[in-house]
């Protein structure tokens, strides 16, 4: 299993992003995907250029994160940083989660 | 989406899962976030008539409104810990020493674990089972650590509850007792509740009651607003002050007044619900002052463990509440939260939890600023137990006397006595 590092989707050049249940319908029923780094809005375009619809569900039709999903990059919760400005290095773990939970 | 093509009987009334964002429609089964949105997902029923004279006739626990809850018709025959039907106090000197007229205290002590979080892990049990999960779990900040343990050794099941590794002592031994699983985790509340989402997703068989079970879970507290209102003669109070953590405790007694009138069981006669919260975690009542529809997440400070969540799955409805019935969030500090907890236990014969302190802390700046009328029936929720969070007022005992009639009057001459 050799890749050349350039290639898109290759683990150095590329962040992997968590997908929850429910959005798994877009993704073939993987749990993680790759995508190209840079800020998260760009993360989240270049996902849903190879899984067309998905980032719709993650940003309304305003451009901004939905109220119900919490986007975490590596620990942090997006909400305490930039938002989908938030800088996504290659080589960085996203994770959506749905919002509705606890307490 | 598919609408509810459930059994009729399998989940009581409940007849589907509704979006609370978007209104898309989910069969009852195991799903709690809305596939469209994310919106939270929340149980729709097809009520049967009901009347007064009905639930009068059921059990003392919160059994007695199964009909209005999603959980099989034999749910009785079922051994649980039959939480609810908790006393409402009338606190008398608590409302003279506040100059009020008529105040009651919602005394939540009385649960199986001492606390709300009994009644509501009680229906998400009962559907869990009904859904066939194995394993009741939950990220907990300890009252509900406290009650998926207890509960699950009653039903027979395993148990595992991740919990913040800072928690009370009391409540941590308190949930160790009953042999499930506690993995302590080195994070807030807000990570263990990440990581909650992250297994709930992973492990299939396991229900994380406030996660996946969430839509059932949570209609467990509106057995806290049915039992006020039948408590006090099928009549609703004039105003009730609620403590926010998640924000669902609220927004849940709030749907239980709402369906008492639908079906006519109370007369709509007009209330105003109010959020409390500790200044040190106050994300709700920040959006509330800002105006804001949506909350922005804070690092919760305070020693009101139970209510430092600080990112509230249900701000957003709580805001819509209190905005709706012209109440507010407010917050008090911590030093505020300890003097209510004395307050309230010199007063009326109550130890509250801190998040308790909290409440009685937020009612009285309200009074203060003239938010809440003094003079209209008033409702308080005391959600937990003060022997669960000691430290908050701990005191030491002072020196012992030897036992002897001598030297207890020279203790009372002492400037001690």
């Amino acid at each position: 299993m050799t890749s050349p590092v350039t290639e898109k989707g290759s683990p150095r050049m590329s962040v992997s992003v968590r997908i929850p249940t429910i959005l798994r319908t877009f993704t073939g029923g993987s749990a993680e995907v790759t995508a190209d780094p840079g800020t998260l809005r760009e993360v989240l375009a270049s996902l849903d250029a190879s899984y067309p619809g998905l980032a719709g569900r993650i940003v309304d039709d305003t451009g901004n994160l939905r109220r119900f999903v919490n986007v975490y990059v590596g620990d942090e919760d997006v909400r305490f940083t930039n938002g989908l400005d938030t800088p996504v290095p290659a080589g960085s773990r996203v994770s959506v989660i749905p919002a509705v939970a606890g307490g | 989406m598919t609408t509810a093509v459930s059994t009729p009987s399998r989940f009581g009334f409940a007849s589907h899962l509704c979006c609370r964002e978007c209104g898309a429609t989910a069969a009852l089964g195991a799903s709690h976030a809305c596939a469209e949105c994310f919106g939270p997902l929340e149980v729709g029923y097809q009520l049967p008539p009901l009347t007064r004279a009905s639930i009068e006739a059921g059990p003392a626990s919160i059994w007695r409104y199964a009909s209005l809850l999603p959980v099989p018709p034999g749910i009785l025959a079922t051994p649980g810990t039959e939480p609810g039907w908790t006393r409402l106090t009338r606190a008398d000197q608590l409302a003279r020493e506040l100059g009020m007229s008529a105040l009651w205290v919602k005394d939540e002590r009385g649960n199986p674990t001492h606390s709300f979080k009994d009644r509501v892990v009680a229906v998400a049990l009962a559907a869990a089972v009904e859904m066939g999960y194995k394993v009741l779990a939950c990220p907990s900040t300890g009252n509900l650590a406290n009650a998926v343990a207890a509960a699950a050794a009653r039903a027979g099941i395993r148990s595992v509850v991740l919990i913040p590794a800072d928690l009370e002592p009391q409540k941590i031994t308190a949930t160790a007792v009953y042999g499930g699983t506690m993995v302590p985790i080195d994070g807030t509340y807000d990570d263990v509740n990440r990581l909650a989402s992250e297994l709930a997703d992973d492990r299939e068989d396991w229900a994380f009651v406030n996660v996946n079970v969430r839509p059932y879970y949570a209609e467990g507290s509106k057995t806290i607003g049915f039992e006020i209102a039948e408590q006090l003669g099928w009549r609703l109070p004039r105003q009730i002050v609620v403590p926010v953590a998640s924000g669902a405790q609220l927004v849940k007694i709030d749907k239980a007044f709402r369906e008492l009138i639908e079906l006519g069981l109370v007369e709509d006669t007009g209330y105003r619900v109010f959020g409390a919260q500790a200044t040190g975690c106050s994300p709700v009542a920040a959006a509330f002052r800002a105006g804001h529809d949506v909350v922005q997440p804070v690092k919760p400070a305070t020693i009101a463990k139970s209510l430092a969540i600080g990112n509230p799955a249900d701000g957003p409805y709580v805001l819509d509440v209190v905005r709706r019935t012209g109440g507010m969030v407010a917050d008090v500090g911590d030093a505020d939260v300890v003097e209510a907890i004395r307050l309230l236990a010199q007063t009326e014969g109550i130890f509250g939890e801190t998040a308790s302190g909290v409440t009685l802390g937020v009612l009285r700046r309200l009074l203060a600023d003239g938010v809440l009328d003094p003079g209209a029936e008033t409702v308080i929720i005391n959600s937990g137990d003060g022997l669960k969070t000691l430290d908050a007022v701990a005191a030491p005992a002072g020196p012992a006397i030897r036992p002897s009639l001598e030297a207890f009057e020279a203790w009372e001459s002492s400037p001690a006595g």
